[in-house]
């Protein structure tokens, strides 16, 4: 049952130095491309962003953007113009609201950074398809429509365990990168450099996993919706000193957080764990269903997929690849299986919500039975919702909110 | 002593049930009416009609839970609500206390819920965000075989050679009846395929695991659905009294026991995705 008493809302003080972290992270973009400063790459979210940043690129990723269109409920608009073109709704919606955006001459960042008229114009497209291979298709799409070179890693997927052959692999691809980027960038890779870059991420991702780790104590002192947030500079600007500094920043007001006992949602009752993309066009809405039911979504393999404990700077293009290829995407189910049991376990979960994310099955993993298997293992409930990591046209907002309440009834009861 | 009665209100996308129990968690007055657009008059409207039913008066109203799409909508009445998975566990097991898996077929949603010997919710499935095997599929395709709703049972019945439909989707679904009725097929049989469309759906939304029990308006208005299920699962389907008032009775069980929750405060601190945009 439910107390009458109002769930007060808590701010995370360090948001207001994210925010000017990424606002300088925009502009010093928008200078780039508009003066011609430094070289442009865009690169996708687990790219090889080490190495564009040791050769002098400032890096750009459209996933985060598309994250933007949806979250300002901006996809809807122009989700059609990239379908009209032969874009799928049923592929990628980041890829279907990223293209449809630019070809409509709109982008969240004009209004978010007054003095940004668009995106970056790149000079060289950079994917690694351990995601998925949208993403292959859709830097293809500006590589034709711009005139830009499209490099990139074709990395195994579905992968059990890690081996030797799948890091060689990825390592020659990565390696093989680096003549055209030095032709574009007109820089030679200074491995000190590379090695300075891979010690930053790897600085970046384990403040990010500590962070993240302050959510195993009770009551929680964050959300999975502030993780989706806060995780901006760990996408956008890892292998940066502003990354690191800001993540000690954040790992501090957390640890405070945790000494003082304050709950990110007050009273929490119940723990949850959220797997796969968040919705963003309803990030504030579900927070709020969620917070008002005093459950706590304390941690989700989303926030967890910008930790990188195989960098190392001693060896960093082979530890780069060991690290995208540790990622939970990547995974086959028998790990993926593992890895969420443990998770679990770790952050003492009371049930796990799955987002089935209409246009996004590569992380959406509930078409293969594990939500099943994962609850006949643990015996934690699980929950499916239906719907998209932007596409809303895919969302029935009631529903979701009668499976989420109900679920929570269930939770309680069994308590 | 004066009367008591426990009101539970399911207010669904497409009927408002109203059930009305005595302290003795009897049935002593219950009805239903379309929802339509105004939700509180029609809740007014199915409430006054159980009161007379059971010979009561709003004054002998000791409790009231409600449930379904419009159940913070009701606030006249009761602002404790409880979901309408909830409360179909909880009046299906008043009816059938053992394991059981409950399929309940809705104007809008399916549903299908899983309760242990003790009445515990294990899991629950609801249909994705597409309205086929829901009661709004029956009315579409009623719609397009212009015929009242209430036709379709006896014309399942006397079917004798069943025109299935092969698509997931109810648009193309409608297409197939179309194409059946322009090859002259008998609309006895298109409506047999149609109601074993509905049931397919269903099946396959969750392993059935314990004693099969069915209930919504749309099972209450098609019983051949019932026996069709039974067929094609190769086992006995239990059914209440009155399959469309299974989530009403489990709300007003809730009123007699005292419970259902308070609107949800809203309370998250977050911040926003646009960083300059705080």
């Amino acid at each position: 049952m439910m107390d009458d008493k109002k769930t007060v809302r808590k701010k995370i003080q360090t948001t207001d130095q994210m925010n000017k972290i990424m606002a300088d992270y925009f502009y010093g973009l928008n200078q780039a491309a508009t003066t011609g400063s430094q070289k442009v790459a865009w690169c996708t979210s687990v790219g090889p962003v080490e190495l564009l940043r040791a050769m002098g690129f400032v890096v750009y990723f459209p996933e985060n953007h598309a994250a933007m269109l949806g979250a300002t409920r901006t996809s809807n608009e122009v989700i059609p113009t990239a379908t009209a073109i032969g874009y799928s709704p049923d592929i990628c919606s980041y890829l279907t609201s990223d293209i449809g955006a630019y070809l409509k001459g709109i982008t969240p960042l004009s209004k978010a950074y007054p003095g940004i008229k668009s995106v970056p114009k790149p000079d060289v497209l950079v994917y690694n398809t351990n995601q998925c291979r949208d993403v292959q298709d859709w830097f293809a799409w500006y590589s034709r429509t711009l005139g830009v070179p499209c490099i990139g890693v074709s990395s195994p997927k579905c992968i059990s365990d890690v081996t030797a052959a799948h890091i060689d692999d990825v390592t020659r691809q990565i390696e093989a990168l680096i003549p055209t980027l030095v032709s574009i960038s007109e820089q030679k890779l200074d491995l000190a450099r590379l090695r300075e870059v891979v010690s930053l991420s790897r600085q970046c991702t384990d403040i990010w996993k500590e962070v993240l780790e302050t959510a195993t104590a009770s009551p929680a002192p964050l959300t999975f919706f502030d993780s989706a947030i806060h995780m901006g500079p760990a996408v956008v600007l890892r292998g940066t000193r502003e990354a690191v500094a800001y993540y000690r920043l954040l790992l501090s007001e957390m640890k405070e957080r945790v000494g003082s006992g304050i709950a990110a949602v007050d009273g929490e009752r119940l723990r949850l764990f959220w797997e796969g993309l968040p919705v963003w066009g309803r990030l504030r809405q579900h927070s709020e269903i969620f917070a008002g039911l005093k459950a706590n979504i304390v941690a989700s393999s989303y926030g967890s997929s910008w930790i990188f404990p195989a960098l190392d700077p001693d060896d960093p293009i082979r530890s780069m690849a060991k690290a995208y290829l540790e990622l939970f995407i990547v995974r086959a189910d028998v790990y993926k299986e593992k890895h969420l049991q443990e998770m679990l376990e770790k952050f003492r979960v009371d049930g796990i919500v799955f987002h089935d994310s209409k246009t996004c099955p590569h992380n959406a993993n509930t078409h293969y039975g594990l939500p099943q298997r994962l609850e006949m293992k643990t015996g934690i409930p699980a929950l499916v919702i239906s719907g998209d990591v932007t596409d809303m046209r895919c969302i029935s907002d009631e529903q979701t909110k009668t499976n989420i309440e109900a679920f929570i009834e269930q939770l309680e009861e069994g308590k | 002593m004066s009367k008591r009665f426990f009101v539970g209100l399911d207010m669904g996308s497409s009927r408002t049930k109203v059930a009305l129990l005595n302290a003795d968690r009897q049935l002593v007055g219950h009805a239903v009416k379309k929802s339509g657009t105004n939700f509180a008059a029609t809740a007014k409207a199915c409430l006054d009609v159980a009161l007379d039913m059971a010979g009561g008066t709003r004054k002998e109203i000791a409790g009231a839970v409600s449930t379904g799409y419009g159940r913070t909508n009701v606030s006249f009445i009761t602002d404790r609500s409880k979901t309408e998975i909830g409360c179909l566990a909880k009046g299906c097991y008043h009816y059938f206390p053992q394991a059981i898996t409950i399929i309940d077929i809705g104007g809008q949603d399916n549903k299908v819920i899983n309760l242990d010997a003790a009445g515990r919710r294990g899991s629950f499935k609801m249909n994705r965000k597409c309205a086929a095997g829901t009661g709004a599929f029956l009315e579409e395709m009623a719609g397009r075989l212009d015929l009242q709703l209430e036709e379709m049972n006896a014309l399942a019945q006397q079917s004798r050679e069943m025109i299935k439909l092969g698509s997931f989707c109810t648009v193309f679904s409608a297409t197939e009846v179309l194409e059946s009725i322009r090859h002259g097929k008998k609309v006895s049989d298109i409506v047999k395929g149609i109601f074993y469309s509905v049931i397919r759906r269903v099946l396959e939304m969750d392993a059935l695991t314990e004693q099969v029990t069915m209930t919504g308006g749309v099972v209450e208005h098609n019983p051949y659905l019932v026996e069709m299920a039974q067929e094609m699962i190769e086992r006995p389907v239990l059914v209440p009294d009155f399959p469309q008032l299974a989530g009403a009775v489990g709300a007003a069980l809730y009123a007699v026991e005292g419970e259902g929750d308070p609107p949800a405060e809203p309370g998250w601190g977050g911040a926003k995705l646009i960083w300059a945009l705080q």
